[in-house]
């Protein structure tokens, strides 16, 4: 398989905190893979399209303003409007145990605490990314 | 510094001591020989090497600045005991700005909180004054911070959530309903609506019948951190420095008591600084406010006494402490040499301190009390005016009553059982805390000499140059802990297996709904035309030079939103849109 795996890093919501969404971005790009930083403040409209445009196998959002349960099942209807149920939606940031379960239910399918090895991220991608070739 | 003011012993036994000591390494210095360390180094310690290596780990502090495994008079021989560090009270105030320490007055425990609906946090002020919080700390949501209300579409999801949700007059009257503005000092941690927020909470005091002239608190209103680390910024960097000089100016003068900008290294080290950047880029800062100050006609002994300081308390127990002693000594240098101030009030920097809420981790979230408590300490020994302990589960939600109150008690036990307090300036003299503290001045005078060279830091940040380097750091520090160069206990080492689920603070949907419904009705209640008027005087003085202050005044009387007033702005000004830094 020669083509790199296309990842949209996204930052929703009104929150600044981007620490974690650019080590993360650096890191995944440090593995080989592709991936397209949004910047802040992306609406879930926004974000869907990014990924349609980019063509991206995978989904990263990092919240930690507890706005998760508005986000994550708006981008989650919007890919599937789009026809694009098979990328990957993965979260990172805080995320209340309560929650982790709600965010796995409607296809979010990593949701990564804060510790996380950046390696634990990179091999479950690896692990469960469909790529553009194998979904055509 | 002359070993004997560094390390002299009590008794005459040690003095003599201490005197052929020195007669000892003057001798080998004068023979051109060898210091006295590199003596210990070769005679005792390389055999010792040799036998018992040390532990094969990097020995750097977390901001990965090597340390030396002894330091000694050897190392502090460009330390002048009167220059560099001279007499608490005294310039360049290294020791602290107080004769006495915390022997007169402790610092301030002020406790960082806000959540839900103005009610809500109300009762929580309450309840800390009531366990011995001696002033208040406002957080407010992300709506408010970004100049948002609460019913407009970017604020879906995010009401009530990471602070108060506080729109309008009425919002802010209820915060503080029943606590008398005109006895407890408060802060609020506001920065791009800095002046809506202010003259809210000035209208509100002056309802109270609260007098400007004695009230006192701190906005935080530090612009440049929210462009280099924060990114809670709504209008462009010149606009925006506009805006605090306006503040300045109508302070000195209306509210003379009055902090007008707590300027933070907390959310620059949050995102990855290390201490020095974070020491650097915050003094760095500092000055370009006092620039632009000057540069709006305003004399610097006038408004430079009521600029403070935010610092991290980090991990790293001794570069912490070096960080606020180098910082002390810095501002009061730059400001009676760079500006010329005369005021000694103008020469001492006050500062705020916060536990680093990046260190808690979610893992063992019990473990976070000691490292609270450690970054608390150091603090302390660094000569912190007012402190804020992060709670235990804050790496998960905001604080249960429960944790915030354990936070607290961690600084009354840090206060009144430890002993720290007895003493001004315990580490003082130390070889290693003397050597760090000079690096890390060093360190922060070639920082403002590469951001100088650039224009200022205005310029810098509008280049990303800060940006830059903190992001570096930042994966630089995520690297070490995956290399387990750094251990984080209960992270990357020591982890448990099966950890039950704390009970958190969970804030549903509700405080959003209230917001809304209340926004609602007050728009139907309140005199729109007045609404209107007092807005278009205020875009008026946005597109002229009159001060800010007296027309958002009279829209917060007239119970304009933020996301009004904020809008009236966007409208001549624009928005702020960054280029991403990875």
């Amino acid at each position: 398989m020669s083509r790199k795996i296309r990842v949209v890093i996204a930052k929703p919501g009104l929150d600044g905190h981007d620490r974690g969404a650019k080590v993360i971005a650096r890191a995944l790009r440090d593995a080989g893979m592709e991936v397209i930083y949004t910047g802040l403040r992306q609406t879930p409209e926004q974000i869907v399209g990014a990924a349609l445009q980019e063509d991206a196998d995978v989904i990263g959002l990092s919240i930690l303003s507890g706005a998760h349960n508005y986000i994550c099942p708006r981008v989650m209807e919007l890919l599937k409007e789009k026809g694009l149920e098979d990328v990957l939606v993965v979260i990172g940031g805080i995320i209340p145990d309560v929650d982790i379960q709600k965010m796995h239910q409607i296809g979010v399918k990593g949701v990564f605490l804060p510790g996380t090895p950046m390696q634990d991220i990179v091999e479950f991608i690896n692990a469960n990314v469909r790529t553009r070739l194998e979904r055509v | 510094m002359s070993p004997a003011a560094a390390g002299g012993g009590p008794g005459g036994h040690a003095r003599a001591g201490i005197g052929s000591y020195i007669m000892h390494r003057m001798k080998s210095v004068l023979n051109g020989t060898e210091t006295d360390k590199q003596r210990w180094a070769r005679e005792t310690l390389e055999p010792t090497l040799k036998k018992a290596p040390e532990r094969g780990i990097p020995f750097t502090t977390i901001s990965g600045r090597p340390i030396d495994r002894l330091y000694t008079p050897d190392d502090v021989r460009d330390v002048d005991y009167a220059r560099d560090l001279a007499q608490p009270g005294e310039f360049p105030y290294t020791r602290g700005i107080h004769p006495t320490g915390y022997r007169g007055k402790l610092w301030t425990m002020r406790q960082f909180a806000g959540f839900g609906t103005p009610e809500d946090t109300n009762l929580r002020y309450k309840q800390l004054l009531k366990a011995g919080g001696t002033g208040l700390s406002v957080a407010f949501d992300l709506p408010t911070l970004m100049g948002r209300d609460p019913d407009h579409e970017l604020s879906l999801g995010e009401v009530g959530k990471c602070g108060v949700s506080v729109a309008s007059l009425a919002d802010m009257e209820t915060l503080f309903e029943g606590i008398d503005l005109g006895r407890i000092t408060t802060s609020m941690t506001i920065n791009s609506p800095a002046a809506m927020l202010y003259a809210m909470y000035l209208v509100v005091a002056e309802k109270q019948g609260a007098d400007w002239g004695r009230l006192s608190g701190t906005i935080q209103n530090d612009i440049l951190k929210e462009f280099i680390a924060q990114k809670e910024y709504i209008f462009p960097p010149r606009p925006s420095m506009r805006i605090i000089t306006d503040i300045f100016a109508f302070s000195a003068t209306e509210v003379p008591r009055w902090n007008t900008i707590s300027v933070s290294g907390y959310h620059i080290r949050e995102a990855g600084a290390t201490a020095l950047q974070e020491l650097a880029f915050t003094l760095r800062d500092g000055i370009e406010y006092v620039q632009y100050g000057v540069d709006a006609g305003l004399d610097v002994d006038e408004f430079v006494p009521r600029i403070s300081f935010f610092f991290n308390a980090h991990s790293d127990f001794f570069e912490e402490i070096a960080k606020y002693r180098a910082a002390r000594k810095i501002w009061a240098t730059v400001m009676r040499e760079r500006f010329g101030a005369k005021d000694e009030r103008s020469w001492k920097l006050r500062f705020h301190t916060q536990t680093a809420g990046v260190s808690l981790t979610a893992q063992q979230p019990y473990n976070n009390v000691v490292r609270t408590a450690l970054q608390a300490l150091s603090g302390v020994l660094g000569g912190t005016n007012s402190l804020h302990t992060n709670s235990l589960d804050e790496a998960l939600a905001l604080p249960t009553t429960e944790a915030a109150t354990l936070a607290l008690r961690t600084q009354q036990i840090i206060a009144h059982e430890s002993g720290v307090t007895n003493v001004v300036d315990p580490l003082g003299g130390s070889y290693f805390i003397e050597r760090l503290t000079r690096d890390m001045e060093e360190g922060a005078y070639q920082y403002f000499e590469t951001i100088d060279k650039m224009g200022g830091m205005v310029e810098a940040v509008e280049r990303g140059y800060p940006q830059k380097e903190i992001a570096e750091s930042a994966y630089r520090f995520q690297q070490s802990v995956e290399k387990r160069e750094k251990i984080i206990v209960g992270v990357n080492d020591y982890v448990a297996e099966n950890e039950e689920p704390l009970e958190i603070l969970y804030i549903d949907e509700a405080a959003a709904e209230r917001q809304m419904a209340k926004l609602e009705r007050l728009k139907q209640t309140r005199n729109n035309d007045q609404v209107r008027r007092t807005l278009d005087a205020l875009r008026t003085a946005a597109a002229g030079t009159a001060n800010l202050m007296p027309p958002l005044l009279d829209a917060v009387r007239a119970y304009a939103t933020v996301g009004e007033m904020c809008d009236a702005l966007r409208e001549v000004w624009g928005e702020y849109e960054e280029v991403p830094v990875i």
